[in-house]
């Protein structure tokens, strides 16, 4: 076929990028070639709009031992050991066919884990779905939960901890970000840079068929109403595949067979050989005939754009294809030589004897577009005054109703029961906490994990809110005992195309950059997702962050159950009264303006390590961060996990007892003390300068709140837990 | 006492088991589902997982591989063996057990801790254990055990099933239920009582920190009752 512009339009690139690759190749190209182009230009592997900005994020630190740019980010937590995470979207898939989407997103990233050498030992996830009243909504959810452990599960990995939320903006484009942490030895990880001439170039895993071709691509538009004919876009998914190409590759891992070892995911065959090339600064030669194929009559477009799950490509050491084809024949997995590395620093492509591709290999990396699109800055909203005497009049056990059994709020565990969280025997924090932790098998360490987002902060104010989520897994890891090391983003947004979308990207990467640079806390791998666009419709910008910690003996590791009557419960942290944004407002107040809580980097810094060392020192018997709902959310759940009550009241100043309770007031806690311990507490609390308030003492079944209105725990519960199971059955 | 613990493809609690077998003062051999010959066992374990991708049937193509064979004799010369969850659906479907075990009754994965009542003590598995309520771990899509009506009779008269969901009292009605399981069945023996099949995974419940212990008193439990 002859290629001209209007091919490579329809193949999702611009004019002027059509003009500079007949420019650098100095010919039009095939159709294969312009596939490949096509497949490495696009947003989706590119991070054509993104580059420019995510350059400037902090990335470097002292535990970091890989930052972004590889498979996964890694990172050490010491004796040797290193952890290597990362969290990825699956969006537009799984909106397009939420259970093989899910489970596809799930598989990818653990794909991107064990290739650096890492068995995966925890899996989270970052859902968002559209108004529970919208027709589509429903099915999505339980598809997408489907997808999620029906992979998850079988590869016997558990899943710990994640976040689901509602919000018309998702109605037409849904959020599936999914992450995973291996664990893996210091020197035993495994990199994708290509080093040596003639070294033989190694396919293993799956077949090759004809599903998920243009995937990327799909991924980096926005959809319209056609939208269910891009099914056959989507990948399906084979976790036995994956399971087995999981024991089979950490079995070759353990020798040293390997050069570099790269998954093959957005982008297939094409992008993994180009990647592995570009970082070695080589050529690489393939023999397209000898790519195993699922079907027939494949022809090199269709191989080089696939996107068939469960396939790696290898670069061995010489003479080491025999040890290595012995492991994949044992594991039933098919293993071939299809080329190997040159001097050339061209992608060749052969088939049936004839060559088909050639292309520099820098013309696809290194002079790929890269735009520094136009933004729009956004101004940060006017305080909205509320009518205190209307807050006055509202009754709070009605309220504390709607707040506990909002979809947002409420407990997930229809959705986590269906994910195995047990499988590996570590898991010490199940989900539902502030944190999943898992064990380091077989030391005293742990590892705790959390991803979180706030799509109406960033919403509301782009670089509140990036600094916002970045604190806000930073208190996830904090109230579990744990250390925070580093993070990992998933980037979700709207067009860059559109001046207000790519603002809201800007500032809510340097929103992120600025809290991770405060709190020492790098990133250290991620991903972006553009286009999550429905015609003119994007979602609210929704940066998730996946946070990791560590717990170095994992003994000490807290949990928010409050544990026994009598001890003294404190809020860590000032509360201002900040009701804009919240949850509250939305939910009860119906006002959906207003600027976010603010962010104190210094106060979220000094608040969280004072709590650490309170930890360290034995003093906290349970914990949990301030977020959603407020102080009355956070103690509610508290009482409900424990089984316990608490006698609440307000400390004695000013606001009133519907802002202290409700207001979302950012870098708090609830703290659980022993009578004994409390002096000792306080006195390190004001010796660091901590604000806090003492706000009751847990007793026996029943939340009473300012002496006035009683709640029992079975109230509680029943507020909190009803609302998703009713709604899914 | 010494234990193996069969790996088939797509098993993922082997480790686990291996793990607990051990801490508990099995010596465990890890053996692969291709080889011929068991080694030398005073327990065969088949772990939970999924064998084969659960593909045709949970179980069906994992009964039919090369060491299952050795698996077989071994029990039918009175050797014990037990299987846990997808273990379970391989000794169901080798024909070790009786019955068959269907998809959850609503159709989803569950994982949660749930209570088993014991009332049979009078095989190796169970006897001497001085609780009659356990709180063990399910991790399941098709644990929803089923056999037919004269199976089932037959299953009462001969005093096979061994353990029942229940409440925390020992309650067993259709409430607590996790799967829609036939009289509330969690686990089963053959005929002859040295083959045990079970849901539930002990293996998960064998220190304060995780899901609970008492995976611990099982396990304590059945090496006294095997030495």
């Amino acid at each position: 076929m002859l290629v001209n512009e209007k091919i490579a339009i329809q193949h999702g690139l611009k004019s002027d990028e059509y003009k500079k690759i007949c420019k650098l190749l100095k010919r039009t190209p095939n159709i294969t070639e312009l596939g490949i182009f096509s497949a490495m230009w696009n947003e989706h592997c590119s991070y054509k709009s993104s580059r420019i900005h995510l350059k400037k994020l902090y990335t470097k630190g002292k535990k970091v031992i890989q930052g972004p740019g590889e498979n996964a980010g890694v990172v050490d937590i010491e004796d040797g050991d290193a952890i290597v995470f990362k969290i990825e979207s699956h969006n537009h898939p799984s909106f397009i066919e939420p259970y093989q989407g899910a489970a596809t997103g799930v598989g990818g990233i653990m794909r991107d884990v064990f290739t650096m050498g890492a068995r995966p030992i925890a899996n989270l996830n970052s859902i968002h779905f559209g108004s529970p009243q919208h027709k589509k909504t429903k099915n999505l959810l339980r598809g997408v939960v489907h997808g999620i452990g029906g992979y998850g599960n079988c590869m016997g990995v558990p899943t710990i901890a994640g976040q689901t939320s509602f919000d018309s903006s998702y109605n037409g484009n849904i959020l599936v970000n999914a992450m995973t942490l291996g664990l893996v030895q210091k020197n035993k990880i495994f990199y994708s840079k290509a080093a040596g001439i003639n070294k033989p170039v190694i396919y293993v895993g799956s077949k090759t068929g004809r599903d998920g071709i243009h995937g990327a691509s799909m991924a980096s538009a926005s959809f319209d109403d056609k939208i269910e004919e891009k099914k056959p876009t989507v990948q399906v998914g084979d976790p036995f595949t994956e399971k087995l190409l999981l024991e089979a590759c950490l079995e070759l891992m353990a020798g040293d067979s390997i050069i570099a070892i790269q998954d093959m995911g957005a982008a297939g065959l094409t992008s993994s050989s180009i990647e592995m090339a570009s970082k070695g600064n080589l050529g690489i030669e393939i023999d397209l005939n000898k790519v195993p194929c699922r079907e027939t009559k494949m022809t090199p477009y269709e191989i080089m754009l696939s996107e068939s799950q469960e396939r790696m490509l290898i670069i061995l050491e010489n003479g080491k294809e025999n040890l290595a084809k012995k492991i994949f024949d044992k594991w039933n997995l098919d293993f071939a030589v299809i080329g190997k590395t040159t001097n050339t620093k061209n992608i060749e492509l052969f088939f049936d004897q004839k060559q088909v591709v050639k292309i520099p290999v820098n013309t696809l990396v290194e002079n790929s577009p890269m735009y520094d699109r136009k933004w729009k800055k956004s101004k940060l909203p006017k305080k909205i005054k509320h009518d205190r005497s209307k807050l006055k009049n509202l009754k709070i056990k009605e309220t504390l109703k709607k707040v506990l059994s909002s979809p947002n709020i409420c407990s997930k565990e229809w959705i986590w029961q269906q994910y195995d969280h047990t499988v590996m025997g570590d898991t010490i924090q199940k989900p539902g906490g502030d944190s999943g932790v898992v064990r380091v098998h077989g030391t005293d360490k742990a590892v705790a994990a959390t991803v979180d987002s706030s799509a109406t902060y960033c919403w509301a104010h782009p670089l509140t809110g990036g600094k916002q989520v970045v604190c806000e897994t930073w208190r996830n890891l904090i109230s579990v005992g744990a250390k925070p090391i580093a993070i990992t983003n998933c980037l979700n947004f709207g067009s860059p195309e559109k001046e207000e979308n790519m603002g809201e990207f800007v500032e809510c990467v340097q929103g992120i950059g600025e809290a991770c640079k405060y709190l020492e806390y790098p990133v250290v791998s991620g991903n972006v997702s553009f286009y999550n666009q429905t015609k003119e419709i994007g979602i609210k910008p929704t940066p998730a962050i996946g946070g990791i910690g560590l717990i170095k003996d994992y003994k000490k590791m807290i949990t928010m159950n409050f544990k026994e009557t009598g001890n003294q419960v404190l809020v860590i942290g000032k509360t201002e009264g900040h009701i804009d944004q919240s949850l509250f407002a939305r939910t009860i107040l119906d006002e959906k303006n207003g600027p976010p809580p603010e962010v104190n980097l210094f106060n979220e810094k000094n608040n969280g390590e004072t709590l650490l060392s309170l930890i360290e020192k034995n003093y906290i018997k349970s914990a949990h961060d301030v977020s959603l709902g407020g102080i009355i959310t956070a103690v509610s759940k508290m009482c409900i996990k424990g089984n316990k009550g608490l006698q609440l009241k307000i400390p004695k100043f000013l606001i009133n007892e519907i802002e202290y309770f409700f207001a979302e007031d950012q870098g708090r806690y609830i703290i659980e003390v022993s009578l004994e311990d409390i002096k000792d507490v306080i006195k390190i609390l004001d010796k660091n300068s901590v604000h806090y308030d003492q706000i009751g003492k847990i007793i026996d079944k029943e939340l009473i709140i300012n002496q006035k209105t009683k709640v029992t725990i079975d109230e509680l519960k029943s507020y909190n837990t009803n609302w998703l199971k009713e709604y899914m059955n | 006492m010494k234990s193996s613990v069969i790996t088939f493809p797509g098993s993922n609690c082997d480790r686990d088991m291996d793990v607990a077998l051990s801490k508990f003062g099995f010596k465990n051999k890890m053996v692969w589902h291709n080889d011929q010959e068991l080694p030398k066992s005073d327990l065969i374990v088949l772990p939970g997982g999924f064998s084969y991708g659960d593909y045709l049937r949970c179980g069906s193509m994992a009964s039919k591989s090369k060491i299952m064979n050795s698996v077989i004799n071994f029990a039918k010369s009175g050797g014990l063996v037990m299987g846990i969850c997808n273990g379970f659906q391989i000794l169901v479907e080798a024909g070790l057990v009786p019955g068959v075990l269907l998809r959850n009754k609503y159709l989803q994965f569950i994982c949660k801790n749930v209570h088993v009542k014991v009332d049979n003590k009078e095989n190796t598995f169970f006897k001497n254990l001085d609780k009659k309520v356990l709180e063990l771990h399910i991790a399941h899509n098709e644990g929803n055990y089923f056999c037919t009506k004269d199976q089932l009779k037959e299953i009462e008269d001969n005093n096979q099933i061994a353990i029942y969901y229940c409440d925390q009292n020992g309650n067993t009605n259709n409430q607590i239920n996790p799967n829609g399981s036939i009289k509330n069945i969690a686990g089963i023996l053959n005929k002859e009582k040295n083959v045990l099949g079970m849901m539930p995974h002990p293996e998960r419940m064998i220190d304060e920190n995780l899901s609970g212990e008492d995976g611990s008193i099982f396990f304590k439990n059945l090496l006294n009752n095997i030495k």
